[in-house]
């Protein structure tokens, strides 16, 4: 045993110190996902007997309603969320500078993103609030009648975004901060001494040496705008009439809320926002494996 | 230095910076600053409709009402229960599988190492609904083993990305001549890796403290009463049982938010260092 054991050490030893995450890693999260990817094709209220039906579940999701609504959204989400991107950049730039106090400066910008989304749409919920939310009257003393944006289907998603952006661009500016620091001086300079200044030294000098900023950038805030859960629950439910839902926030309706425990079709819907993120991911991972294997 | 150092810039650039500096902090801080100040008003000044100008005194009642009435201490116990031990877990598991993969050559190790990784961005709901019947099969639904040991696995896939670049980066002579000295690989790991990893740990620990603190969606899908619930979840359900009184929505808003803002400025270059990882080459 002990001679086996010294002969193999080196190959043996990489499976043990991986076994306890593995174990728990598949248990709870890789065998998870092909359980959902089952349980799409049943009839099932999480209690009693489950049925197969098939590919029923997803049928139902191209004649549903909500299931569009909630898809579009979505949509606005994942393409209004990517302003998080120049607007953390433009802050980053804003706050690159040496002057007194400025380190205090930067931790405070940051600080949206250190608080819970619960906290940042309870805080916007206040802002909008109808009657006395700062923002109701600022619209009201610019426009003669203040909006209800949460109250507002046609305007509700946007709000909500707009509260996720403000720690999303707090993560971005942190994220280009960090770039900033890192770019070469000498380049600058030189540039410089050719003339280069303004939007042209950023767009040919400066941007080029961002990219690993900007590539993490637009991955965490696509990531970020399909996760869109907690706003949309604490600002509004989903309401009103269903007009803030997203995928994400609709899936946990149909198999957990008081709209009955569907956990065959709210799989079904997982299952859709994994294949749509599944796209992004795999983008990520083969950009890491070209990465990893050029060195 | 991009772009120009402002001292390099005339003196009403300079003047220019210097006031626009605190201001746009204030803006964009308003929605923030307005809460706090919420949440020391008197019930008395928003019934009398001063929602904005100073509050007619400072009430600290407010707070003392939060603690009163509601289950807010016990809300912010679960928390610490739900997530001190997932940050040792997670730190724990993630240190070794990050050492399997950054130190030893074998054929699966990069599908394993993706595997973490990819497994880390899937979106929660493709999770929920497994997971939650296992938590119940389990017994462990609505404590707080059933929702720290899932987030104690959930994170292992960011934290192993973060400890298996982190090791990577190490100087790898440093194994290779312990093995020469026949130092078994357990030791290497234990004696040689293990000290070198400080400011990994430092890092991720305050990572994962606010990312679990902050956690919402696991909260609600796992506990359902106020002897689990971590904080987000009372937050929340306090929230309907508070329709519009503001001054206590406030209050226990900034009680939430303080643990993780507290770890921030403790800890705030170990929390940008984790957080900024591979922002730069």
């Amino acid at each position: 045993m002990s001679a086996y054991w010294k002969a193999n050490q080196r190959r043996l030893a990489p499976w043990l110190f991986l076994a306890p995450g593995m174990l728990m890693f598949a248990v709870y999260v890789i065998i998870p996902i092909f359980q959902s990817m089952w349980i799409s094709f049943y009839d099932w209220d999480g209690l009693g007997e489950a049925t197969w039906i098939g590919t029923a579940n997803y049928v139902e999701m191209t004649t549903d309603p909500n299931m569009r609504k909630s898809f579009v959204n979505n949509i606005i989400w994942l393409v209004l969320y990517l302003l998080a991107v120049p607007a953390g950049l433009f802050i980053a730039i804003f706050l690159n500078q040496t002057v007194g106090g400025i380190r205090l400066y930067k931790s405070l910008f940051f600080f949206p993103f250190v608080i819970s989304q619960v906290v940042v749409g309870l805080i916007f919920s206040w802002f909008y609030a109808p009657g006395f939310g700062l923002f109701y009257k600022v619209i009201e003393y610019f426009n003669g009648t203040g909006i209800a944006i949460l109250a507002d289907p046609d305007l509700v998603t946007y709000g909500i975004i707009a509260a996720g952006l403000w720690p999303q661009i707090a993560y971005v500016m942190i994220l280009y901060l960090t770039g900033l620091n890192n770019v070469a001086p000498d380049q600058v300079e030189a540039a410089r001494l050719d003339g280069a200044k303004g939007w042209k030294m950023l767009y040919y000098v400066i941007l080029p040496q961002l990219r690993p900023a900007t590539f993490i950038a637009v991955v965490v805030t696509v990531i970020g705008a399909l996760r869109s859960f907690d706003l949309v629950s604490i600002m509004t439910s989903g309401g009103p009439f269903g007009s803030s839902r997203v995928l994400s926030y609709y899936m946990y309706e149909t198999a957990l809320s008081e709209y009955g425990y569907r956990m065959g079709y709210g799989a079904a819907i997982a299952v859709v926002l994994f294949a749509i993120m599944m796209v992004f991911i795999s983008g990520f991972i083969w950009k890491m494996w070209r990465d990893e294997t050029e060195r | 230095m991009f772009p120009r150092p402002i001292q390099q810039r005339s003196q009403t650039a300079q003047w220019v910076y210097a006031i626009a500096l605190p201001l746009a902090l204030i803006l964009w801080l308003f929605p923030l600053l307005g809460v706090a100040i919420t949440s020391v008003r008197p019930a008395s000044d928003l019934a009398q409709g001063n929602y904005f100008g100073w509050p007619s005194y400072i009430a600290f009642e407010n707070y003392a009402d939060v603690f009163r009435n509601t289950p807010m201490l016990q809300y912010i116990q679960n928390s610490f229960i739900v997530t001190i031990p997932t940050v040792i877990g997670s730190v724990a598991l993630s240190l070794m599988t990050g050492f399997a993969l950054a130190v030893y050559k074998f054929k699966a190790n990069l599908i394993l190492f993706f595997m973490f990784v990819a497994g880390n961005f899937v979106p929660f709901q493709i999770l929920m609904v497994p997971v939650r019947d296992m938590t119940l099969s389990l017994g462990m639904y609505n404590t707080y083993w059933g929702l720290a040991l899932f987030h104690i696995a959930f994170q292992t896939g960011f934290c192993t990305l973060f400890m298996r670049n982190f090791i990577k980066a190490l100087p790898f002579e440093l194994i290779e001549a312990a093995r020469v000295e026949g130092v078994s690989e357990a030791r290497i790991f234990w004696y040689i890796v293990l000290p070198l990893m400080r400011p990994a740990i430092a890092a991720l620990s305050v990572l994962i403290f606010t990312f679990i603190w902050n956690d919402f969606f696991w909260a609600t899908v796992l506990t359902t009463s106020p002897e689990a619930q971590p904080i987000t979840a009372g937050l929340s359900s306090l929230n309907g049982q508070w329709v519009a009184a503001w001054h206590l929505v406030s209050a226990g808003s900034i009680l939430a938010a303080l643990p993780p803002v507290a770890m921030f400025f403790l800890m705030q270059k170990h929390f940008i260092a984790g957080l900024t990882l591979g922002a730069v080459k």
